[in-house]
């Protein structure tokens, strides 16, 4: 069963475009949302929530029209905003008080399990916590309402390696029983070389590939030669850098031939992200 | 059972997963009859995505050292006796073939290879 499957997203605004966008998650299984910033995670996620309005495609969520049942679906996700702010002089009880109306199958003592993992103070006020403190807060309330599918943006960005581990950790536990999906988008990808099964990378708007991760990274080459070399195979490469010992370009693995002489090494996801924002400046 | 996992290998991870359990098995550590844990609870101990273990262990199944179960589980294989040996020199030869290959992308005799190997091997 799909717990995900988003459609042909259109989203034009004046100066950028979500082309396109389609994926699809299935239950179960995490899926880290990858791209530069500007690449259109926040747009899209937003989109499926319905919090903007699109130009064209469709978002179901458990085999359901999301525009068609918003109410009763967001019941079964759970969101999180990395750089949302909630109103900053109340204090947490209060907005927990007031989101909890929202939703039927709260679960109190999930939520105060979250608070203690988090080392969350309710008493405190929402100036008074750091970014990385905001973060937790708002997955606290987005895990203690029995959501199925967790969508989150950029959860990891304002922690440090420490909770960044623990809430990994939180991620993998949450999916094992096969229930529980989660989305999250992030540009720390070293967040998703272990914790994620499938990659979706966006990239100006489109995406260019949504795949489970290996065959993700499977899919491309990290070739290195002289810069002689390069003048053969300049064309196959997806961008390049040149310095004054040789070039390092990524290849498409099907563009690749594997018996030149050049040296070929799989690629990070780090790495395919940052050659392929190469690309478009190559063309500036 | 004992797995460890390298993220500066170049070996994709299910494979790391997958050459360790076949050397635990065909060296008689986990014995016929073993339950593996479940594919998820493996995931979230080792750290890695359920893919990975997924895949890791559909190698396990297709090389004949474990079988599943529906509904209880995967379970190390029966052995005949020798049949230990046999797959255990098929995996060797399927890996053989492939170092092979690259030894006569070189252009290096049979000798030449047995001479290197023996070079590394002590």
């Amino acid at each position: 069963m799909l717990a995900l499957d988003v459609r042909n997203l259109h989203k034009k605004y004046p100066d950028f475009q979500l082309k396109n966008v389609s994926f699809q998650l299935e239950q179960g299984y995490i899926m880290g949302f990858i791209g530069v910033n500007g690449a259109g995670k926040t747009t899209t996620i937003k989109s499926i929530l319905n919090m903007l309005r699109i130009d064209g495609g469709e978002v179901y969520v458990f085999g359901r029209n999301m525009a068609e049942h918003e109410t009763e679906l967001k019941q079964q996700i759970g969101c999180a905003f990395g750089d949302v702010d909630f109103y900053t002089r109340s204090r947490l009880k209060t907005i927990t008080d007031i989101t909890k109306k929202f939703y039927r199958n709260w679960n109190e003592d999930i939520y105060a399990n979250y608070l203690r993992r988090f080392k969350l103070d309710e008493n405190k006020k929402i100036a008074e916590l750091s970014s990385g403190m905001k973060v937790k807060y708002s997955l606290a309330l987005a895990l203690s309402h029995g959501a199925k599918l967790l969508i989150l943006d950029e959860p990891t960005s304002g922690l440090d390696p420490v909770s960044r581990d623990d809430l990994l950790d939180l991620f993998q536990e949450l999916i094992v029983d096969g229930e529980i999906s989660i989305l999250f988008s992030t540009h720390i990808t070293s967040d998703l070389e272990k914790c994620a099964d499938f990659i979706t990378f966006i990239d100006d708007g489109q995406i260019v590939a949504s795949a489970e991760k290996n065959e993700f990274v499977e899919a491309y080459r990290l070739v290195s030669g002289s810069e002689a070399q390069l003048g053969v195979i300049r064309e196959e490469l997806i961008a390049y850098k040149v310095n004054s010992f040789g070039f390092t370009g990524l290849i498409r693995t099907e563009d690749f031939d594997p018996s030149s002489d050049l040296r070929a090494s799989m690629p990070t996801l780090e790495e395919i992200m940052i050659y392929f924002a190469k690309k478009e400046s190559l063309y500036v | 059972m004992n797995v460890i996992i390298s993220n500066k290998s170049e070996k994709p991870i299910y494979q790391q997963i997958y050459e360790q359990l076949s050397a635990l098995i065909l060296k008689g550590e986990l014995e016929s009859g073993y339950c593996l844990p479940p594919i998820r609870q493996a995931a979230l101990e080792l750290r890695v995505s359920v893919i990975t273990v997924k895949k890791a262990w559909e190698e396990l199944e297709r090389s004949g050292l474990i079988h599943t179960v529906t509904g209880k589980g995967c379970f190390v294989a029966d052995f005949a006796p020798g049949e230990i040996l046999e797959t255990r020199n098929r995996l060797i030869l399927e890996q053989l073939t492939l170092d092979a290959a690259y030894y006569k992308s070189f252009g290096l005799t049979l000798d030449e290879v047995i001479g290197l190997l023996k070079k590394v091997y002590d």
